[in-house]
């Protein structure tokens, strides 16, 4: 019992990250911009709520923690909001390809998560690896009294706020997408611009606010790695292949930010898979850490089929909209 | 933002050109990378406090400053443009093939899995034919999956290969568990270390000559092949259309197929090439990223070998410098894609520029033609 217990604690703490991301992606690719970026803005995002916080934590003798929650959560969003706007002005306004400039994000992002993180305290003058105990015990902390219930304490509230906050941001996303006129204008933008430009929405303001919004989403999956996962340090390279699962993750979802929260638990059950099937050795283990890819290409083949039309990808993904060239 | 108020106002507008010639589009690329270096110079400074002038000197430093790291900076560039002359094919086709890191990768790991197994067995030349042959197929294996299902199922490809690249990274970290040595410390280690059983052949005194005379045959077979022969000229007419192509007579599938094979062999020999003509090891940095880079240096290059050379120099002299200054300064070698990113930004965004001009108009404020911006 206690180890299925821990085993779909761990898995949720595994899914959070990616679930931050594939929001984030959902809502971007929503309005056609297919933004490959998204693993270097989680990098850019968890880096700078890490800087934030060093930076506030070593200016004052006695940091308070909300401070220090308050700082790194301003500069997570502010970096993954700058991150968005590269891309973005890139794409929508200079009709730059998509793929290029979102492989070339994530080239930016990722350097600049490993160079920021890896040098930061040298640069400051400190030693040894950055490290933010005050802050990320904000970002660990449980509600008080329910986490101690037995067992549905555990499963339910033992959790920082940012776990609540991936699951809020995905149902409030879903509710935009199919409840409110802004969600069915940003629809119709991703599905043909054309058609939405001629019905007077303006393509160029839904795929910014999507887009940049779809990048601060994506930024808070790096910095709940970073200050919930990692307790407010940084190594290279940790967040690794989460921010492609997280692109991963919207197909399994079906560009649904529901359903990406159910996909979120099954990739991170997938990710830790491994230490719970006995008599694998290390090489086993690795294998059995490539599945959660493997079943996004089957899922990708299936919806290919074609037989739902609302499972399928935006149909203007990847393609820049100038009006006249229709 | 259309206002209620009548009367006229200047709006920005864009419109596409047609008047671009070499000269024009060559004097915007170069500005782009004159202001990518002012820019990366900034970053620097800021960061290690020096003058400018000094950290001019020590990027070239880095690069070319002695006759070892002018080879491996041709090295580095032989390896970049490989992986985007194997790109180039697939790209004509409209078909992103963004799995070069997983057939870069697998490739590797085929080279290692010869130079360890067989590396006792054959010959030499034997050796470096075999690693050729099984290379190039295993990036046929990476590259085959997305190509049949995009031309049986219109499988979205781009999603398709970005997916690979993480089966293959996994595979390969399979291996170096599996191969590592000493035990424990997951890594392989320089393979063959005392028989250079596998190793490409030095020629006259230089590692790295067998790599840059590899690269450079690969890169004229291919041209040739899309330039002049008939199968270059079908899968530019499917890239143009699939229904053009059809109409034309051409098996749509089967040239999806075909091409994206050549492309991702391409990109397998490209895992040799760095396997056993540089790294002598396998791990999953052996890709490192320089398949989304080739990426950019393909669609930048528009096809075109001497501005994928020049791409390919101009990108591996500035991360060579900045690795350089970044140990100068004992701060980690990643400054070097944020010098990438950097470059790559200016270099996509002056596109806009080659392709659109912008144009003041006069419009009437309230009708819909003002909307645009």
């Amino acid at each position: 019992m206690s180890v299925i217990l821990t085993f779909i604690q761990q898995a949720i703490v595994q899914g959070i990250t990616i679930l931050f991301g594939a929001t984030g992606e959902i809502m971007t690719e929503k309005s056609g911009n297919l933004n490959l970026g998204i693993p270097g803005i989680m990098y850019m995002g968890g880096v700078s709520g890490l800087m934030g916080a060093y930076l506030y934590e070593n200016s004052t003798d006695n940091p308070s923690v909300a401070a220090g929650v308050v700082i790194s959560c301003l500069a997570c969003a502010l970096a993954s909001f700058v991150g968005g706007l590269i891309y973005t002005f890139l794409t929508v306004s200079l009709r730059a390809n998509q793929n290029v400039v979102g492989l070339a994000l994530t080239t930016f992002g990722t350097g600049f998560g490993n160079f920021f993180g890896g040098s930061l305290s040298k640069m400051a003058g400190g030693v040894g690896q950055i490290s933010v105990a005050t802050t990320a015990s904000g970002f660990q902390a449980t509600i008080p009294g329910l986490s101690r219930i037995p067992v549905l304490g555990d499963l339910l509230f033992s959790y920082g706020f940012l776990t609540y906050v991936a699951l809020v941001v995905a149902g409030i996303c879903t509710y935009i997408l199919t409840k409110t006129r802004a969600g069915l204008h940003l629809i119709a933008v991703g599905e043909s611009p054309a058609t939405a430009d001629a019905a007077g929405i303006n393509v160029t303001k839904y795929k910014y606010t999507a887009t940049l919004s779809g990048a601060v989403i994506a930024g808070f999956g790096g910095l709940y790695f970073v200050m919930e996962y990692l307790g407010g340090t940084w190594q290279n390279n940790q967040i690794g292949d989460r921010g492609w699962l997280a692109v991963a993750l919207v197909i399994l979802a079906l560009w649904n930010p529901a359903k990406a929260i159910y996909g979120s638990l099954i990739f991170g059950g997938l990710y830790i898979l491994y230490l719970y099937i006995p008599g694998l050795g290390r090489a086993g283990h690795e294998l059995i850490k490539m599945t959660p890819f493997v079943v996004t290409i089957i899922v990708l083949i299936f919806t290919s089929r074609r037989n739902k039309p609302e499972n399928q990808p935006p149909a203007s993904l990847g393609t820049s909209y100038f009006r006249e060239e229709r | 933002m259309a206002g209620t108020k009548t009367g006229t106002k200047n709006v920005l507008h864009m419109v596409r050109r047609s008047d671009m010639n070499r000269g024009k589009a060559l004097v915007i690329r170069l500005i782009a990378v004159l202001l990518s270096l002012s820019v990366c110079a900034l970053v620097i400074v800021a960061i290690t406090g020096e003058n400018p002038l000094s950290v001019y000197s020590g990027i070239a430093a880095g690069a070319v400053g002695t006759s070892r790291r002018v080879w491996v900076t041709i090295r580095e560039i032989a390896v970049l443009l490989i992986i985007a002359v194997g790109l180039t094919p697939a790209f004509r086709m409209r078909f992103w093939n963004l799995g070069a890191e997983g057939q870069i990768l697998i490739g590797g790991a085929a080279t290692a899995a010869v130079m360890i197994y067989l590396g006792p067995v054959f010959q030499d030349w034997l050796l470096f034919i075999i690693i050729l042959a099984v290379s190039m197929a295993a990036g046929m294996l990476w590259g085959l999956l997305p190509a049949v299902f995009k031309a049986y199922f219109n499988t979205n490809e781009t999603l398709f290969t970005l997916m690979m690249n993480y089966v293959a990274m996994q595979i390969v970290t399979f291996f170096v568990v599996l191969w590592e040595k000493p035990k424990g410390s997951n890594t392989v280690g320089v393979i063959n270390q005392t028989g250079k059983e596998g190793w490409f052949p030095q020629i006259a005194g230089q590692q790295y000559l067998v790599n840059v005379i590899l690269v450079t045959v690969v890169t004229i077979l291919v041209f040739v092949y899309m330039k002049y022969s008939k199968q270059g000229y079908e899968l530019s007419v499917v890239g143009e259309s699939y229904d053009t192509a059809r109409y034309a007579g051409i098996d749509v599938k089967h040239v999806i197929i075909r091409t994206m094979l050549i492309s991702s062999a391409v990109c397998g020999l490209a895992g040799a090439i760095i396997v056993a003509g540089a790294s002598h090891t396998i791990s999953t940095s052996t890709a490192g990223g320089r398949g989304f880079t080739a990426v950019i240096v393909a669609w930048l290059a528009q096809f075109h070998p001497v501005a994928m050379i020049a791409t390919s120099g101009i990108l591996v002299f500035m991360q060579q410098g900045a690795i350089q200054i970044a140990t100068q300064y004992g701060l980690n070698e990643n400054a070097s894609d944020i010098i990438t990113g950097i470059i790559l930004f200016f270099l996509v965004g002056a596109e806009f520029f080659i392709r659109y001009r912008l144009e003041l108009t006069k419009v009437e404020t309230g009708s819909a033609v003002g909307e645009n911006k």
